[in-house]
């Protein structure tokens, strides 16, 4: 699966233009607590959360993120959407919870990452 | 923030940041910023992703618990020892902060999505060797090592 079926599958938006959309997203983790995904080491993950502070983008700088959904229709301020495309994250928002968005994504065939 | 790279006798590199309290815009780059350095260094990318969880909790820590402190790394030959050394209160409790779930973190501080009460045993679960030296009131230092082979 790409970050480009999870925008379909998830009626995402993009949330910067260069975003790259066509990597691939082998697994995924859901939490709003950043100690929780703080234990997604072993692998590139997907993250779908519903925070949107400055903190969640530096995570990144700490473990390998494909990229990060947001979830419950929430986006990040400006400066927050911009360390994302500094360092080439690509972050989408979408409109539906987290239950729903799991799964969705587990249906279609997006496994949860090893822990 | 500031970092402050050095060259010492005792460690190949050290390097030094202050952590603020309660400053969550910067909190955080001293890690990032050990892991680019040991990324140029040539570390395994396991070894580095152990490092920079194990130090960004850490980080935190200091900067949701204590009223400020310093991070101190010293990079070595085989591994790596990184300090944190804050100005207080100090933990009361080192067996009850190390349980899982455990947290004293406050509203500001959870609603950032801190607070999970798993902050230490993930600084644990990812070094080879951590260390707590810590009462109520006094000053707390966290130190932790991690093997680069």
């Amino acid at each position: 699966m790409t970050l480009r079926d999870v925008v379909a599958l998830l009626e995402a938006e993009v949330l910067y233009p260069e975003a790259d959309l066509e990597r691939d997203v082998p697994c995924a983790f859901a939490s709003d607590m950043i100690s929780d995904i703080l234990m997604c080491t072993k692998e590139p993950t997907l993250l779908l959360t519903g925070l949107t502070n400055n903190q969640v983008i530096r995570l990144s700088d700490m473990i390998d993120l494909t990229g990060i959904v947001f979830v419950r229709g929430k986006k990040p301020l400006q400066d927050v959407i911009e360390m994302a495309a500094e360092r080439g994250l690509p972050i989408i928002s979408t409109k539906f919870t987290l239950y729903r968005c799991s799964g969705i994504l587990f249906n279609a065939g997006l496994r949860s990452c090893k822990i | 923030m500031r970092g402050h790279l050095s060259n010492s006798s005792e460690a190949e590199v050290d390097l030094d940041f202050t952590v603020p309290e309660k400053d969550f815009n910067t909190a955080g780059k001293g890690s990032s910023e050990l892991k680019n350095l040991l990324k140029r260094l040539g570390v395994d990318s396991d070894v580095l992703r152990r490092i920079a969880v194990a130090s960004y909790e850490a980080e935190i820590n200091v900067a949701a618990h204590s009223k400020g402190g310093v991070m101190k790394s010293a990079v070595h030959d085989d591994l790596i020892q990184v300090s944190f050394i804050d100005d207080g209160p100090g933990i009361a409790d080192i067996e009850q902060a190390m349980i899982p779930g455990f947290s004293t973190a406050d509203d500001l501080v959870r609603e950032l999505g801190f607070g999970a009460g798993l902050g230490l045993p993930n600084i644990q679960k990812n070094s080879d060797a951590m260390h707590i030296v810590s009462e109520r009131g006094s000053s707390t230092l966290l130190e932790f090592f991690i093997f680069f082979g």
